[in-house]
């Protein structure tokens, strides 16, 4: 059952395509990974799932049913990559506030808020102001708001960024508990670290379009290189390496790390090695890591993923 | 419940639960009334009273100079200055004045007061004044012989007061135009503060949602429209309160003023003739005065004042919300931007000055029918009396003009608020409006 299904969305604007005829779906309860460099078109793609654009033309489903903003904004929770809170405002009142705004009565929003106060150990900031809050703070107030009002979509718009180690786990396993009940979660990002360790499914968008589609591990197999390693119980000869079964990426003194030449399978290498009389101890493929696809894939298309690249490999 | 009402009360509650609020809104009126209340008592008791000699050398005044408020003149037997510098104190007096014998009255110089201290520059004026009158009293006595008096003269000085009576509709009525442009000019004035205040704090609070970057997480669950519409409502509810709470306090203190102060005003309305020295419009009998405050219809004054209020409030208020949305965290675009709407908004305050001299021209008919001008113009023109059908046109068109105002203004809105990092110019918006 897919919560969400987007057919051939498409928003121009006077310069540019931000989104070009786009269509994935989101399966209930999945943990959905939207990657893509800077200004590939994710924000208006997310702004456009949360009713705050209107597509030029495509169809957005939610539910089975058509997206109807007002009704399906209850269901939707979202924190964008620009995020804010009313900085003079006491926070308590503030979290009720956006509830409201929701759709939820006062009271209601009232229980929650104190169900995720207490949960989070944040009772003692009802009463102060955002301002006195420090920027991680604030990063975990944002995800409170975001989802107290327990919708069925959450979007999450680089969420650990500024998080230290202890919070950022402390948002992953509340992300991790919320799908287990049963909550979608959309999650952009260009860390890739993170999606590789959170997301069942990817896509990937670059300047206005999918480029890549599946879950992280058939996406890994499309694009894995043939590269082994092979560890040894003994030292490798260095002679042992001239042969035209594979290419030397690295050899180590126990190990190997080799580029399988497309003509011969492993076995041949492994056969190869034991007729030398080598005692293997390990042999794995070594599949490509999702930044190396990103990076990869995106490259090769502008300037703007350029500077995306040297943005990333720099954080 | 509506969210735009749950909005609403946040922009209201988060402004008056200040104590900024509290702090402009009772004190402002306590600090007018405090300045109008120190006013009253320095101009009744601010000088100490002073004993002044006069040594008139030649005996040319005969012992005739007029007393003055707090000054009493004495004229004294010795003759010689010089002997008197040291011994006027000891007689009691502040001061003396010396008149010397020979001096000339078609061109008086060398009068010269001597005090311990230096007399105080209102001390001076008064000696000065007093002299003046005294010698041209004597000039003219000069001129027109002894046979008629001078005081005979003035008593024949005439007062007129004329009466406005308008015969509009085939009925008389009294009216003073005095009363009327002072009622005009103060309700144009608080229009033209009111549309710069309460309109820069909406664009204010775009801004500064807008740099809080919460504008995004609020159009993920309500319309644009409803996010602006809220803060502009709940901000005029601010101001409407605001304002109910200055009118109640000010007609309060107003009756503590005989409390405070009693006797006050009955000193004055006595002292007030005399104590203008030079001034030439003489104030109008206080009964003549309450016949013409009666003549204004001030329910009228005061309802029309509400509709402008709201209606100028609204149109422009929309609009600052659009450049709001529009700038970026710099201060400075905003004052390029604000400018054109500025400009109305000053344009109709000049307009005004000119309606109350002339509230049937040409230019006041159209100032108080045109939309951007008609909030304060009107306002202008109102206590001198408007056709029905004038008004209600007025009030159509300002309706109209409000509806065309926030149309445009939402639609710049919707794209402005969501758009960071970008100047944007006049010709960008117009190009949102039309998208």
């Amino acid at each position: 059952m897919n919560l969400l299904e987007v057919k051939h969305l498409k928003k121009y604007y006077a310069t540019q395509k931000a989104v070009d005829d786009i269509s994935f779906n989101i399966a209930s309860g999945s943990i959905f990974g939207l990657l893509g460099p800077n200004g590939a078109g994710k924000t208006t793609l997310l702004r456009m799932i949360t009713g705050i654009f209107y597509p030029d033309s495509g169809e957005i489903l939610f539910d089975g049913r058509p997206f109807h903003p007002e009704k399906d904004i209850i269901n939707i929770g979202y924190m964008p990559e620009e995020r804010g809170l009313y900085k003079k405002m006491k926070i308590g009142e503030q979290v009720i506030y956006l509830a409201q705004l929701k759709g939820l009565t006062h009271a209601q929003a009232l229980e929650k808020a104190k169900y995720w106060f207490t949960r989070l150990e944040m009772e003692s900031w009802w009463h102060k102001k955002v301002e006195d809050l420090s920027k991680g703070m604030q990063q975990k107030l944002q995800f409170v708001t975001t989802v107290l009002h327990e919708p069925r979509l959450i979007i999450l718009d680089e969420p650990f960024s500024g998080l230290d180690p202890v919070n950022a786990n402390l948002i992953k396993d509340e992300i991790y508990r919320l799908a287990s009940r049963g909550c979608t979660i959309i999650f952009s990002t260009h860390r890739m670290e993170q999606v590789e360790e959170i997301c069942d499914h990817i896509i990937l968008v670059n300047k206005g379009q999918k480029i890549l589609d599946g879950t992280v591990n058939a996406v890994k197999q499309t694009y894995k290189e043939d590269i082994f390693r092979i560890d040894f119980d003994g030292k490798l000869h260095p002679e042992l390496l001239a042969i035209h079964l594979f290419g030397v990426i690295k050899a180590e003194e126990k190990s190997l790390i080799l580029k399988r030449n497309t003509d011969f399978s492993t076995n041949d290498i492994l056969q190869y090695f034991i007729n030398k009389g080598m005692p293997i101890q390990g042999f794995q493929e070594i599949l490509p890591s999702l930044n190396e696809i990103f990076i990869r894939l995106v490259e090769n298309t502008n300037a703007t993923a350029r500077q995306f690249v040297t943005e990333y490999t720099n954080p | 419940m509506n969210k735009t009402w749950i909005i609403i009360k946040r922009e209201f509650l988060s402004r008056t639960r200040k104590k900024t609020f509290l702090l402009t809104t009772i004190l402002l009126p306590l600090l007018i009334f405090g300045s109008y209340a120190a006013m009253i008592y320095f101009s009744v008791n601010g000088e100490s009273e002073k004993k002044i000699a006069i040594i008139d050398a030649g005996n040319l005044f005969g012992g005739k100079i007029e007393a003055s408020r707090n000054i009493e003149f004495l004229f004294v037997e010795e003759k010689d200055a010089e002997a008197f510098k040291s011994s006027f104190q000891h007689q009691g007096f502040d001061a003396f004045l010396h008149i010397p014998a020979d001096l000339d009255l078609e061109n008086p110089a060398n009068i010269v007061v001597y005090g311990k201290e230096q007399v105080g520059i209102g001390t001076q004026e008064r000696l000065k004044d007093r002299i003046n009158k005294a010698i041209e009293k004597k000039q003219i006595q000069k001129r027109i012989g002894d046979a008629v008096s001078v005081e005979s003269l003035d008593s024949i000085k005439a007062n007129a007061e004329i009466r406005s009576v308008s015969l509009q509709g085939g009925e008389e009525k009294e009216s003073n135009a005095t009363v009327a442009s002072i009622a005009a000019l103060i309700t144009g004035l608080l229009i033209y503060f009111i549309l710069m205040i309460y309109g820069s704090m909406v664009m204010r609070g775009v801004m500064e949602e807008k740099t809080n970057r919460i504008a995004e997480v609020m159009v993920s669950s309500v319309r644009p429209f409803q996010l602006m519409m809220g803060k502009i409502l709940g901000i005029g509810a601010v101001g409407l309160v605001q304002f109910l709470i200055w009118i109640v306090l000010i007609l309060a203190l107003q009756l503590l003023i005989p409390v405070l102060f009693p006797g006050v005003l009955e000193q004055m309305a006595a002292q007030a003739p005399m104590n203008l020295p030079g001034q030439t419009v003489q104030q109008p009998a206080p009964s003549a005065m309450l016949a013409a405050l009666s003549s204004i219809n001030f329910t009228q004054i005061i309802l029309c004042f509400l509709v402008y209020f709201l209606g100028g409030y609204f149109m422009y208020s929309s609009l600052f919300a659009a450049v709001g949305s529009s700038v970026n965290e710099d201060a400075q675009d905003a004052q390029q931007l604000i400018l054109p709407i500025m400009m109305p908004i000053i344009f109709s305050f000049i307009m005004l000055t000119k309606v109350i001299q002339d509230p049937h021209s040409g230019l006041a008919l159209f100032g108080s029918l045109f939309p951007l001008t008609s909030p304060i113009v009107m306002m202008g023109r109102i206590p001198f009396g408007v056709p029905g059908w004038q008004l209600a046109l007025s009030v159509a068109l300002l309706v109209g003009g409000f509806v065309c105002t926030t149309w445009l203004a939402a639609k710049i809105y919707r794209t402005g608020i969501l758009m960071y990092g970008k100047k944007i110019t006049w010709k960008e918006m117009w190009k949102w409006v039309l998208r």
